[in-house]
This record gives C-alpha cells, structure tokens and sequence, in this order.
C-alpha cells in the first residue's frame, strides 16, 4: 500500500509542485496592491449581498415565510460568486497562461486545477463569514454540517468539469466567452439564489422540481440544506421524492466530469501548438 | 560541399552512456489561412468545406544521439527548425512521427524567466520558476544560494522583480537556467546576456560545463564562435533536415557558407588573426579586391556592360583563380555564380597588383538592377576544390541597371533569347 502510494507521489510529485506554487502566486497576486487585501474576499459577497438583500427582501419582499431566508440567501451568492468565478477563470486560464505552456512542458490541467483552486480559497473564508453570520440569523446547526465538505467537493467538480470543457473550446473558439457570460446570466435566474423556491413552488410545482435537477441549483440547495438549517431548506431529496429520480443531478456532475477531463486530455497535447 | 554523415553510426565510437536520442522525428504544422479564429470563420469554412489551414513540414526526418557530458550545439539559419526541434525535446510539442528518449531529467530554457511575474520578489520568482522547471521548493532551496550568487543580485533578492532593472532580470533567469540541477540542460539562444563581465563569467561557466562529463547541455545558437568555443559535437539544420553533423568547426564553417549563399557573403576560412585591419571579405592574402563599371551604370542593354576587376594577389606559390558573379539586386539571387564544383576555376591571376577588364552581353535579359561580385580562390591540397581566400563586400562590388523601352520589366531573361515552345496539342 505505502509503496504505491509511494508511486503515486512519484508521478505526480511534479503536478504537485507546480499546482502547489500555482496556487500559491494566483491567491498572493490577487488582491496585489488594493489596500485592503485578502478583506475583499470577504467584502465582495457581503456587498453584493446587502444589494441583494436590499432590492429583493426588502423592497420586492421576496421570502419564504422562514427565519433563515436571509442567511439563506448570504449563503447561495457566496456558492454562486464562486461557480461563476470559477468557471470564467477557468475557461480562460489555458489561454492566459499560454505563455508559460509555449515554453516548459507540465501538465496542462494543472493550470486549470490552480485556477479554480485558487476561488476555492476565496470560498473557504467566504462560508467562515457565513457561518459566523449564521449564529445571529437564526441558522440552525445540526450534525448535518458535516456533509458539507461533501456537497462543496462536488461543486469543485462541476467548477472544474465546466472550465476544462470550456477551456478547451476557448482555445479553438474565443466567441465562448461571450457565450458564456449569456448562458451564466440565464442560469443565475434559474436556479433558486435571489428567489425561495417555494415562491416557484407556489405558482409552478413541476417547474421547481425540475429546477432542482439541475446540479447547480442541487449543490446550492444541498449546501443550504445541510449548513444552515435543514428544517427550513428543502433540497433535491426531500423535495423530488423519487429516489432514483433525485440521483440525476449527481449523475450529471460526474458525467460531465468525465466529459471534461476526456475532451481535455484529447485536446491537451495540441495547445501548446494553437495558442 | 554539403557533407551528409549518418549520425547513428557516426557517433558510435563514443563511449559515454546516451542521454537523449532522437529518432526519425518528424513534425508538421497548420497554419491557419484566415485570421480570424472564431465560430464564425470555422462555421463558414465547414459549410464551404475549406479546411482553414495549410499544412507546412517543420521538421523532416531528424535523427541524432546526444551522450552524457556532450555539449551539443544546434544550428541553422532562422526557420530552419531548431527551435521546433528543441521544443520537441522538451516535450512542448509531440512529433507526428518518431521517438525522443530522455535518460535523465531534462530542463528546458526555451525561454529565460519563465512564469517571471513582475509583482513578485526575486526570491519568490526564482521558486516559481524552479516549481515550473520540476523543481520542489527543497530542491530550490539547495540551488537558491549559488543562483543569487552567481547573478550578482545578494541585496535584491526582496525587491519585487519590477525594480529590477533589465539586465538584473536576465542576469537572474539566466542563473537560474544554468544553475538549475538537471542531467540535461536545454538553452536557446540566451547567451549574450548581462554585461561584459557577467558575460565573461559565463563564458568561464560554459568552459567548465564543457569539460565536466556529468552535464549534458543542448544549446541551440547563431554564435559559431560559442560553437567552436564550448561544443564537441553539432549538427546543422536546413529546412527541416540534418545536414551536417559532426565536428563543431565543420558545422559552423557550413553555417556560414550557408548564409554566405543568401547575403552573397563568404566568410574567409582562414581567418587570421590580422584580418580584421582589411575590409570585410579581404585578408594579407588579397589585400585589395574591387569591381567598377566602365561603361555608364545605367546603360540601355543594347551593348555589353564592360567593368574593370582591380586585385593584388600576394601568394607567389599558389595559383590564384578570379571567380565573377552576376546578382539579381532586385529580386535577389544569383543569376551566374561561378560553380565551386566544377573543373572551370575561374580566370587565372598572376600575383601583384593587376587590373583586369571584363564585359558581359546584356542581351539576354530585361530592365532590371544588377550587381558583379568577384572572389579570389587558389589551389589547395584537393587540385578539385581550390580554397576560398576572398570576395568583393557590398562597397567594392559594382551595380548597374539595365532601361530600355524594348524590354519588359517582368522576368529577368528576355523573350529573345527564352522561349516556351509548343510541342504539341495533347487535349
């Protein structure tokens, strides 16, 4: 057993190194020269958050009827800043480091890994603010919070399965981006963040129901759910009902996984040469 | 005078164990036709069934085996493929057909600084730099103090990389690329960096690299001095193709033949130490060497152009032979060149100061511009192949041009002396 892992350390000492240091000069650039540093990380969800909250609890008294709506709400822009800034990031992360892939030969998913790595971190202390604030806006904390790690590590995968299919599109194809931004936008609007999904519920039974299958909107929810209160939040097994049907959201995150690293590893060697 | 050597057997006599082996490596690449790269241009190329791109052979057949301890040179004129070639070696590009072997680890400068960000301090640059080149931050910190050593940057080391100034940048990937502890070393055109005596601090380097048998390094240049100076052995690209391979002197005297060919320059071979008193292209051997027009440089091509070819010859023992070449000064090229395989050596010349008188029809050709040069060969150990001793430079050669309104301004042979016939109607 050591040994292979030994073996495995071996062929991916290099990965590691790189990935390791990748990782480490993105997040140290960041906030490189803002006055404030890494304290935008948290700012920024907490700014957009007040606008949110501001526009559509108080002003267009978007609720649930729960205690936890607003936590709620504080908890889904952090998940969303990080998929959509993941994704974008990733997307675009072949081609901004093409200088570095025309020149020393690594692994080029590395880059990707680092990238969407690096809004992971800013992920990290964004939920650290959230479960803090969670305390004085009545979330309610159970055993369930462990599972946590879980449903974040399978939005990693779907940030990661994304940003590789798109990275590599965005190589052949630089239109992707603008495209990408336009199908973001939609899908912000069709997953339950800014809205509960009782609201959709309410007017529209199967279209809530059909919105969870999504696994975007399945690992916000399921965040929610197991984090903050899962009294209060319904996520994809307690709101679809049918077991085998509330699998195809997971089913999805690793299909598209897999599609990624298979479209990714197929094209990898080739980039150098494009870009 | 293209000498062809088969570099697997040619190197078999060597002992040291291989390090890197390349064999039958060949490589091709698209080059997209269209500007634009974008769904649109890809959808319409689809719908029209154009396929975007031409295909351009890069790399032909190449083979080679470099051993432990050898210092490889690389050479060939620019787009004759050696950097393609390099960067196959260090796995940037896969090869469409053949192998490369590496026995050992292989640490690529294609470039210097790579992943040089110019927020971060040097320290923390030369670690990002190591993580790239495979190194783990132990493995930098072995290295770290003979890097900052040898570049001279001890005190800097905490500023960010965009205090640096120019050359404490290069001066630091520089080091960084020469001190970093791989079994081969692969170097592209990065000698001339940092001032003299950081140059002559390198060269020192390179000369105990040359000599210690544990380094490999691959170094691709268009210095034929370093080549001399530090390879053992080299080989010469031309499109896409080996060559020469061999003996380092060999390769670089053919390197410059080959640019001579293009830049109607040829090197001396013997280049002594007092050449560089006369101007480019001559030598104590032919101290003076000039061509001027003695009809009017703008002549109508209805008479022959007649020129004077001013020599001193010094040798008393060796036959001398002037050789004439007519140039194409506006399209370029050679139009006569007098051929060095041939048994015609040229016209024989006496030592001494002479002045020769020469002309050529002009007939033959259409309004165009042209150049004469002329070059001094002699006898040598092959009664075949005399010696090449000197040539005219552009300031001694003679230019003229030919206007008349009988004569067209495309091709530079004229249709009264070339013309297609018609053999038969076949369809």
């Amino acid at each position: 057993m050591s040994a292979l892992m030994q073996r495995l350390k071996d062929k991916y000492r290099y990965s590691i190194v790189v990935f390791k240091e990748l990782v480490k000069t993105d997040f140290q650039l960041r906030y490189q020269g803002s006055f404030l540093g890494v304290l935008w990380s948290v700012l920024k969800p907490l700014m957009l958050f007040a606008v949110m909250y501001t526009v559509f609890v108080r002003f267009l008294r978007f609720s649930d009827g729960t205690p936890t709506f607003a936590i709620s709400l504080l908890c889904g822009t952090c998940l969303w800043s990080f998929f959509s800034e993941a994704t974008t990031m990733g997307m675009q992360s072949i081609v901004n480091r093409g200088d570095l892939l025309r020149k020393v030969h690594f692994p080029s998913y590395i880059i990707v890994a680092a990238t969407t790595m690096g809004s992971m971190i800013s992920l990290g202390i964004n939920l650290i603010v959230v479960i803090v604030f969670g305390f004085f806006s009545h979330a309610h904390y159970t055993w369930h919070v462990l599972l946590v790690p879980l449903n974040i590590l399978q939005l990693y995968v779907l940030a990661l399965a994304i940003s590789l299919l798109m990275g590599t599109l965005y190589v052949y194809f630089r239109d992707v981006s603008h495209i990408w931004d336009v199908v973001l936008q939609a899908m912000f609007y069709a997953i339950p963040v800014i809205y509960p999904l009782s609201m959709v519920a309410h007017y529209f039974p199967l279209v809530s129901k059909i919105m969870l299958l999504n696994p975007i909107a399945q690992t916000i929810m399921d965040v929610r759910h197991n984090l903050l209160s899962p009294e209060d939040i319904p996520t994809v097994w307690t709101w679809v009902g049918n077991p085998y049907l509330s699998l195809i959201p997971y089913v999805l995150s690793l299909l598209l996984l897999w599609l990624g690293v298979y479209v990714f590893r197929k094209n990898s060697s080739k980039f150098a040469e494009v870009l | 005078m293209t000498t062809v050597n088969n570099p697997a057997t040619d190197m078999n006599d060597d002992p040291n164990e291989i390090a890197l082996s390349v064999s039958h490596v060949a490589k091709s690449f698209r080059l997209p036709t269209e500007q634009a790269s974008g769904l649109k241009q890809a959808f319409l190329n689809w719908t029209k069934g154009i396929k975007g791109y031409r295909e351009q052979q890069v790399l032909r057949d190449i083979s080679f085996n470099v051993r432990k301890g050898d210092f490889f040179g690389i050479v060939g004129r620019n787009g004759s493929g050696k950097s393609t070639l390099l960067k196959i070696i260090s796995g940037i590009y896969i090869p469409e057909k053949g192998d490369v072997s590496i026995s050992g680890t292989l640490v690529p400068f294609i470039e210097l600084g790579v992943g040089f960000n110019p927020e971060l301090t040097g320290r923390e640059n030369v670690y990002l730099n190591g993580a790239l080149l495979g190194f783990s931050r132990e493995q930098v910190d072995a290295m770290y103090d003979d890097i900052v050593e040898f570049a001279e940057l001890t005190d800097f080391m905490d500023q960010k990389l965009k205090n640096y100034s120019s050359g404490m940048q290069v001066r630091l990937a520089f080091s960084v690329a020469i001190k970093a502890q791989g079994d081969i070393l692969v170097l592209d055109e990065v000698l001339a960096v940092g001032d003299e005596a950081f140059q002559k601090k390198c060269d020192n380097f390179f000369k105990q690299v040359k000599d210690d048998p544990s380094k490999t390094v691959i170094l691709v240049t268009h210095s034929m001095g370093a080549v001399k100076k530090y390879c053992n052995k080299a080989i010469l690209i031309k499109d896409g193709e080996i060559i020469v391979s061999g003996d380092p002197g060999n390769v670089a005297d053919q390197y410059s033949l080959e640019n001579a060919h293009d830049l109607n320059y040829f090197k001396t071979k013997s280049e002594s130490e007092k050449a560089y008193r006369f101007p480019n292209g001559l030598n104590p051997l032919v101290p003076m060497l000039q061509v001027t027009p003695v009809s009017p440089k703008i002549c109508d091509g209805l008479s022959p152009f007649v020129f004077d070819v001013e020599y001193e010859y010094t040798p008393q023992d060796k036959q001398g032979y002037l050789g004439l070449i007519l140039q194409d000064a506006r399209r370029g090229g050679q139009v006569y060149d007098i051929d060095t395989q041939s048994h015609y050596l040229g016209v024989p010349i006496e030592s001494g100061h002479h002045k020769v008188r020469f002309s050529i029809p002009l007939d033959y050709f259409n309004n165009s511009e042209f150049r004469i040069f002329a070059t001094v060969r002699t006898e040598s150990d092959d009664p075949e192949h005399p010696e090449f001793v000197a040539f005219t430079n552009d300031d001694f050669c003679c230019y003229f041009a030919v206007r008349n309104d009988r004569n067209s301004e495309n091709g530079i042979l004229s249709d009264r002396v070339l013309k297609f016939e018609q053999i038969e109607q076949i369809d």
